[in-house]
């Protein structure tokens, strides 16, 4: 074993933050891990519940949105599959939102007894999500069965929209979770902030209803880019995407996941002293 | 000097505490809202850039360490001493990187383990085996070198049969045992340990110390933080005096637990009318301060086995009593009484007039094995049902181990099997 040498200082930690994080790669393993085995073996139901959840909203957006609403959907692509495939990247996005945004305070006891790079803990539960996202993309490749609709070669670009989907909540996570560690209250941004986009994000319909001069202006909404990338990918030319907007997606996108991580490694030092 | 493995410049660490300030009695709603419009926008712009809120209309500083500066070379095993607040937490804190120092720095040479706590990490949900994986990963072990000690950590934690079972299943007594395991098989070169032999029987307390012994035997540093001096005399060379933040002494261990002790003040002299306790009818009198000295009149709370230890109990009288009785008690830091003393047995039987006076209390011998304990004082009318007022814990006393038999006893390690009181006794072979 060779002589490695720590020098502890204030501000040390920032200078060799991402080579830390690359070491305790083990540790963000095994907390993704553990996440996963508690989720499961916690709710008996645990699989079983991540398949009912979107199948029932699908259902009803289908309804609402399709039968009732009357909403066109994308070229011949069905109703139900054009509503699925936004709802894929939709609860990944608000799963990986709402656990990485709670994952500091339920770590408590970590944070204030071992030494670590903070971000592994947020980091991690985001492996959570992926994996209900990974049972529900079954579900998406029965209702293609179902429907008897063949992807176009676009798929193979859709893991580029997944690690899209889970960065745009990244972004947002770190940063609530951090602000979450000194004022409690923020978490109750959550649940809002999920709620509240699942109705301004083309979840329910297909983002060609917006009128085109207000286009670009939706695309604020960063997850409109991810949605309409997804829909591209599984409903291939049906939903071509509308590129400024997408842009504009990708740019805010790279704003927050920006600002989460500054500031999340702004307060970071300051989580063992105040959690 | 590669021989030097921690060395601490100049570390100091800051908090900021906020004060309230007296309000005026009386404040118009209008004045409430100005002043919180005034600081609202101030602290949305703090809050949103990270910087933390502080509550208060003053703000404190308040040094936790301060210039501290040691060195610790390779192979020694040092304590650290202090009482709470003295910043030893803190200490341990910034050298296992959980907070960073605001002033100064550490160099450390080496893999280095804290152990601010047993079993960090484990999940109840999680079995046995997961739970030396999650651990033991958390404690810095890579994955191969937990698989390659799995089996010796699990004879060592003795629950093969539970593997597993999730841990919440585990008694609580287990459930130490296999987190203590999964600590005592890291192989840093240096070790922070807190307060954590606190927890357990007392027959693995004992393994645990020999494990550790061990460990800084194999030329591994120990920095050892704890409020049980026998521990820490048992385990370390030399020890670190913090006060107030500030390295006070550092020596070798006897010299700094003598010097800790005489300078536990807090504990010498107490008021006892700020003591909340249990009501009694205080009838005739209340208790008013306690204060313990050594055979020296020194005052102090830490005594050697089979010291002198002497205490005066101040009492206010406000109606006549009569056959007043005085007591003084030592219980085991559990709570179970060990002994009492009482005026009446030594024959001292007062009627008393109202005003204050003062008892004394001389114990020739303290016949203790090496341990805290606690101390209590009552007051009582004899053969009277309930004592007209008692304080069972007062303040907790220390006695040290030392060879006052002459014969090289041990007397530490039957203190942590269990044992409280000494006795003298004669041995013969027949």
């Amino acid at each position: 074993m060779q002589d490695e040498e720590i020098i502890i200082e204030s501000g040390r930690i920032e200078k060799n933050y991402w080579t830390d994080l690359w070491r305790y790669r083990e540790l963000f393993i095994i907390l993704s891990w553990r996440d996963l085995s508690v989720r499961y073996k916690q709710t008996v139901i645990g699989i079983f519940w991540a398949i009912l959840r979107p199948v029932l909203t699908m259902l009803v957006f289908t309804i609402i949105f399709g039968r009732i609403a009357k909403l066109p959907s994308d070229g011949t692509a069905p109703y139900a599959l054009l509503v699925f495939a936004a709802m894929l990247p939709w609860s990944l996005f608000s799963n990986a939102l709402s656990e990485s945004s709670n994952s500091l305070i339920g770590n408590t006891n970590l944070i204030s007894k071992v030494y670590f790079p903070r971000m592994i803990i947020p980091a991690s539960t985001v492996i959570t999500a992926l994996v209900d996202f990974l049972i529900s993309f079954f579900i998406l490749i029965a209702l293609m069965i179902i429907y008897q609709f063949l992807p176009a070669w676009q798929i193979l670009l859709l893991p580029f929209f997944i690690i899209l989907a889970l960065l745009s909540s990244l972004g947002p996570g770190l940063w609530i979770t951090a602000l979450n560690v000194k004022y409690r209250d923020f978490r109750y941004v959550i649940p809002f902030l999920i709620q509240f986009g699942l109705y301004i994000s083309p979840v329910g319909f297909s983002s060609n209803v917006i009128p085109d001069q207000w286009r670009l202006i939706y695309s604020l909404n960063p997850m409109v880019g991810v949605i309409d990338g997804f829909r591209w990918c599984i409903l291939g030319n049906n939903s071509p995407i509308y590129l400024p907007g997408f842009l504009l997606s990708l740019t805010i996108i790279a704003f927050f996941l920006w600002l989460g991580i500054t500031r999340f490694r702004k307060m970071e030092r300051t989580f063992a002293d105040i959690i | 000097m590669s021989d030097i493995v921690i060395k601490a410049e100049n570390l100091g660490k800051k908090y900021v505490i906020g004060h309230q300030l007296q309000r005026e009695r009386y404040m118009a709603l209008r004045d409430v809202l100005m002043q919180n419009a005034k600081t609202i926008w101030g602290k949305t712009k703090d809050l949103l850039s990270g910087k933390p809120i502080i509550q208060g209309d003053t703000f404190e500083e308040v040094w936790a360490l301060k210039d501290v500066r040691f060195e610790l070379k390779r192979g020694e095993a040092i304590g650290i001493i202090g009482r709470n607040g003295a910043g030893k937490s803190t200490l341990l804190k910034i050298l296992s990187r959980i907070t960073e120092p605001t002033k100064g720095r550490v160099t450390l040479k080496g893999r280095v383990a804290s152990l601010l706590e047993v079993g960090t990490g484990f999940h109840p949900e999680l079995t046995g085996r997961e739970n030396i994986y999650l651990n033991g990963t958390i404690l810095g072990m890579k994955r191969t070198e937990i698989k390659r000690k799995f089996d010796e950590i699990v004879a060592f934690a003795e629950i093969e049969k539970y593997l597993d079972t999730p841990v919440k299943r585990y008694s609580s007594g287990m459930y130490v045992r296999l987190a203590f395991a999964v600590a005592a098989h890291l192989e840093p070169e240096i070790l922070l340990v807190d307060e954590v032999l606190a927890v357990g029987d007392a027959e693995f307390q004992k393994k645990c110390l020999g494990k550790m012994g061990a460990v800084s035997h194999e030329g591994r540093t120990v920095l050892f933080v704890s409020h049980n001096m026998s521990a820490i005399s048992d385990l370390c060379q030399k020890a670190i005096l913090l006060r107030s933040g500030q390295v006070d002494t550092i020596d070798d261990v006897h010299n700094v637990i003598q010097k800790y002790s005489s300078l536990t003040l807090r504990g010498t002299s107490i008021n006892l009318t700020e003591i909340e306790h249990a009501s009694r009818p205080k009838q005739y009198g209340t208790l008013t301060h306690l204060s313990i000295f050594d055979s020296e009149m020194t005052p102090t709370t830490t005594f050697l086995m089979g010291q002198t230890m002497v205490a005066r109990i101040g009492i206010h009288i406000h109606r006549k009593m009569s056959n007043a009785e005085i007591g003084f008690k030592i219980s085991s830091k559990m709570g179970a009484a060990i002994h009492y003393f009482c005026s009446t047995w030594e024959g001292l039987r007062r009627d008393l007039d109202p005003g204050d006076y003062l008892f004394e209390i001389r114990i020739p011998q303290i016949m203790l094995l090496p341990a805290q304990y606690v101390v209590g004082a009552w007051l009582m009318q004899e053969r009277t049902l309930l004592s007209d007022d008692y304080i069972p814990d007062i303040t907790i006393i220390e006695v040290i181990g030392t060879d006052f038999t002459g014969h090289s006893a041990d007397f530490a390690r039957y203190s942590i099997s269990g044992g409280e009181v000494y006795a003298p006794s004669h041995w013969r072979i027949l």
